[in-house]
C-alpha cells in the first residue's frame, strides 16, 4: 500500500512540474514530454539506487537545471517562440481540434460577410436612400453578432435549453427593431440602433460564459476577451485598409474604378467576416497577445489622468462650464466609458494578491478625476432637462451618466480602502463584475423601453 | 571538478556527435553516457542538453524522431545524420589541433604544478 501511496505521489507531482514548467513562454508542450522522460528515467535510477519517490523526484528535478537558467537556454534556441506564431496554433496534441475550429469559425465568417448582403436580395441596397440606411443601422448587429455567438456556443457546446436562452435575445433585438413603428430617423431610432450592439454583446458574452453568466470569474473573462477581441478587430481593420487602397491603387492603374467593388463588397463584407475571425482569434491565440489591453491600459492610463486633471485645472481656472449639445454629452459619455474601461482592464490584470502600489494610486486619481467630470456633465445634463423637459437623447444621457458615478463612486471608495490595506484587492475586481449586468439591463432598456416610452420619436 | 561554464558550452557539441557516432540515442542516455565517459568528472547541468539537441538538429546534424521507451513512455530519439558525421571529422580535427598546440606549450606542466606541490 505504500507504494501505491508512493507512485501517486510521483504522479501528482510530475503533473504539478508539468504545469509549471508549461508556463514558460519558450518551452513548449513536446519539450516538456521530452524533459518529463528526462525526469522519469531519473527518478527510475534513483530509487533504484534506494531512494524513496519524494527524494528521486527532488534531485531529478534539482539535475535538470533552474527552471529560469533553462527556460534562458530554450528561448535562445527557439527565440521564434517568444515571438509565438501569430496565424496558426502550434500545439500538436490538439491539431485536429484547432483544425475544426479553424474550419468552423472560417465558415461562420463568411456566413457573417453574406449575412450582411442578404438584405440586398429584399431590395434593400445601399445606395443613399435613407430607408435602406435606416434599415442597416437597425439591423447590422442582428447580421452579423449571432455568427459570433454561434461559434461560441458550438465552441462550449451548449445544450438546447441554453441554445434557447442565447437564442431569444437576438430574437427580442429582431422584433424590436423592425417590429416597431419608429419615426424614421427620430431619436429614439437612432438610440435604439446605437445600443443594439452593446445589448447583444451581452448576449455574446452568455455564449462565450457557456451559459455561466453568474460566474464571475468567467466574467472576467469575458472583459478580458472583449479588450482583446477589440484589438484584434483595429489590427484586422488596419490590414484591411492597406488591401483596399493597394486595390484601389492597382486597378486604377489600368484604368478601372474599384470603389464600387470596395463599398459594396469588401468593405462590408471584410468588416463582419472580421467579428468573427478576430472572436476566432482571441480564443485560439489566448496566450499570445493576451496581454495587450493591460499594457495600453498601464501606457495610457497615466496620460488620461494627466489630461482630466489639466482639464478640471483650466476649467476652473477659466470658469467656463460644459456645453450642453448632443455631441457635447455623447462625448463625455463616451469619456467615462473609456475611463471605466480604463479601470476595468487594469483589474483584470492585475495580481489580486499584490501589495498596494504606485498604479493603484494612480487608479484611484484617474477615478476621482473621472467622477468630478461626471458630476459635472450630470449638472449639465439635470439643467437642461430642467430648463427644456425630457427627450429621449437626455434621458439617455443621464442615465448612463448614473450608471457610471455609481460606479465610479464605488470604485473609488473601495479603492481606498484597498490603498489603506482595509481591505483586499477582491472586492474592487468582485464589484466589477457585479456591476455588468447593469450595463446590460440600461442597454436593454434603451433598446426596448424607450422607444414605448417616447412614443417612437 | 568544477570546469569552467565556456568550456562545457564549447565541448558540448562535439561531445554529443561523438556519443550519437555510437549509435541513436535520447537525453538522459546521452547525459549517463558522458557521466561514465569522464569518470563522474564532466557534470552537465541536464536540462542544457535539450537546447543544445534542438540547435543540433535545426541545424541538420542529428534527426530527432518520437520513440517508445522499455516503459511505454513518449520518447525523443537522436541519431546522426550524414551531416553530422562530416561535422564531427571536422571537430575533430579542429580539437586536435588545440590539444597538440596545448600539449606543445608548458600549459600541461602548470596545471600539474599545483598539485605536485
Amino acid at each position: 500500500m505504500a507504494h501505491e501511496g508512493g507512485v501517486q505521489v510521483l504522479e501528482d507531482r510530475v503533473l504539478e512540474w508539468r504545469s509549471y514548467v508549461r508556463r514558460r513562454r519558450a518551452i513548449d508542450a513536446t519539450d516538456v514530454d521530452e524533459l518529463e522522460d528526462h525526469l522519469r528515467s531519473q527518478v527510475a535510477d534513483l530509487q533504484a539506487a534506494g531512494l524513496d519517490e519524494e527524494e528521486a523526484f527532488l534531485i531529478g528535478v534539482k539535475r535538470l537545471g533552474e527552471l529560469d537558467a533553462l527556460s534562458r537556454e530554450f528561448a535562445r534556441e527557439h527565440s521564434e517562440r517568444l515571438w509565438k506564431r501569430l496565424v496558426v496554433a502550434e500545439a500538436e496534441e490538439e491539431g485536429a481540434d484547432r483544425k475544426r475550429e479553424a474550419v468552423v469559425a472560417l465558415g461562420l465568417a463568411v456566413a457573417a460577410a453574406l449575412a450582411i448582403k442578404v438584405p440586398e436580395l429584399f431590395g434593400v441596397r445601399l445606395d443613399g436612400s435613407a430607408a435602406a440606411e435606416f434599415f442597416y443601422a437597425r439591423n447590422i448587429s442582428l447580421l452579423v453578432l449571432p455568427f459570433l455567438a454561434g461559434f461560441f456556443a458550438w465552441k462550449r457546446g451548449m445544450d438546447s435549453a441554453g441554445l434557447l436562452k442565447l437564442v431569444a435575445p437576438f430574437l427580442a433585438g429582431a422584433v424590436a427593431m423592425n417590429l416597431m413603428p419608429f419615426e424614421p430617423g427620430g431619436s429614439t431610432m437612432l438610440l435604439a440602433a446605437l445600443h443594439l450592439p452593446m445589448a447583444l454583446w451581452f448576449a455574446v458574452g452568455f455564449g462565450y460564459a457557456g451559459g455561466a453568466w453568474r460566474d464571475h470569474d468567467q466574467r472576467m473573462n469575458f472583459v478580458r476577451f472583449s479588450g482583446e477581441w477589440f484589438i484584434y478587430f483595429v489590427l484586422i481593420g488596419l490590414g484591411g485598409g492597406v488591401l483596399m487602397m493597394f486595390t484601389m491603387f492597382i486597378f486604377g492603374a489600368i484604368g478601372l474604378d474599384a470603389e464600387w467593388l470596395l463599398e459594396s463588397w469588401i468593405l462590408p463584407c471584410g468588416a463582419a467576416g472580421a467579428v468573427v475571425v478576430a472572436g476566432w482569434l482571441v480564443e485560439a491565440k489566448q496566450s499570445v497577445i493576451e496581454n495587450m489591453a493591460p499594457v495600453l491600459t498601464m501606457l495610457f492610463t497615466p496620460l488620461f489622468v494627466l489630461m482630466l486633471l489639466a482639464f478640471l485645472v483650466t476649467m476652473i481656472w477659466t470658469g467656463s462650464g460644459i456645453a450642453v449639445e448632443r455631441e457635447v454629452l455623447i462625448g463625455f459619455d463616451l469619456l467615462l466609458v473609456l475611463v471605466v474601461g480604463l479601470l476595468l482592464y487594469s483589474i483584470s490584470a492585475r495580481d489580486p494578491h499584490a501589495e498596494p502600489g504606485l498604479f493603484d494610486a494612480l487608479q484611484l486619481v484617474l477615478v476621482i478625476c473621472a467622477l468630478l467630470v461626471d458630476a459635472m456633465a450630470l449638472w449639465a445634463i439635470l439643467a437642461r432637462i430642467s430648463a427644456f423637459g425630457f427627450t429621449p437623447n437626455r434621458v439617455a444621457a443621464l442615465g448612463e451618466n448614473l450608471i457610471l458615478v455609481v460606479n465610479l463612486a464605488w470604485s473609488a471608495m473601495l479603492y481606498t480602502r484597498f490603498l489603506r490595506r482595509q481591505a483586499g484587492f477582491g472586492p474592487v475586481e468582485r464589484w466589477q463584475t457585479a456591476y455588468l449586468p447593469v450595463y446590460a439591463a440600461w442597454a436593454w432598456i434603451v433598446v426596448l423601453a424607450f422607444p414605448l416610452l417616447f412614443q417612437f420619436q | 571538478m568544477d570546469i569552467g561554464k565556456d568550456l562545457v558550452a564549447a565541448s558540448a557539441t562535439p561531445l554529443v556527435l561523438a556519443i550519437l557516432s555510437e549509435g541513436e540515442s535520447y537525453g538522459y542516455a546521452i547525459i549517463k553516457r558522458v557521466d561514465e565517459l569522464s569518470g563522474g568528472e564532466l557534470q552537465w547541468t541536464d536540462g542544457m542538453l535539450y537546447p543544445v539537441l534542438h540547435r543540433l538538429e535545426r541545424n541538420g546534424l542529428v534527426k530527432a524522431s518520437w520513440g517508445r521507451s522499455e516503459a511505454g513512455r513518449r520518447r525523443k530519439y537522436y541519431r546522426l545524420t550524414d551531416k553530422g558525421s562530416d561535422e564531427l571529422t571536422k571537430q575533430r580535427r579542429q580539437w586536435q589541433v588545440v590539444n597538440e598546440t596545448l600539449r606543445s606549450t608548458p600549459f600541461m606542466s602548470y596545471q600539474l604544478a599545483p598539485q605536485a606541490r
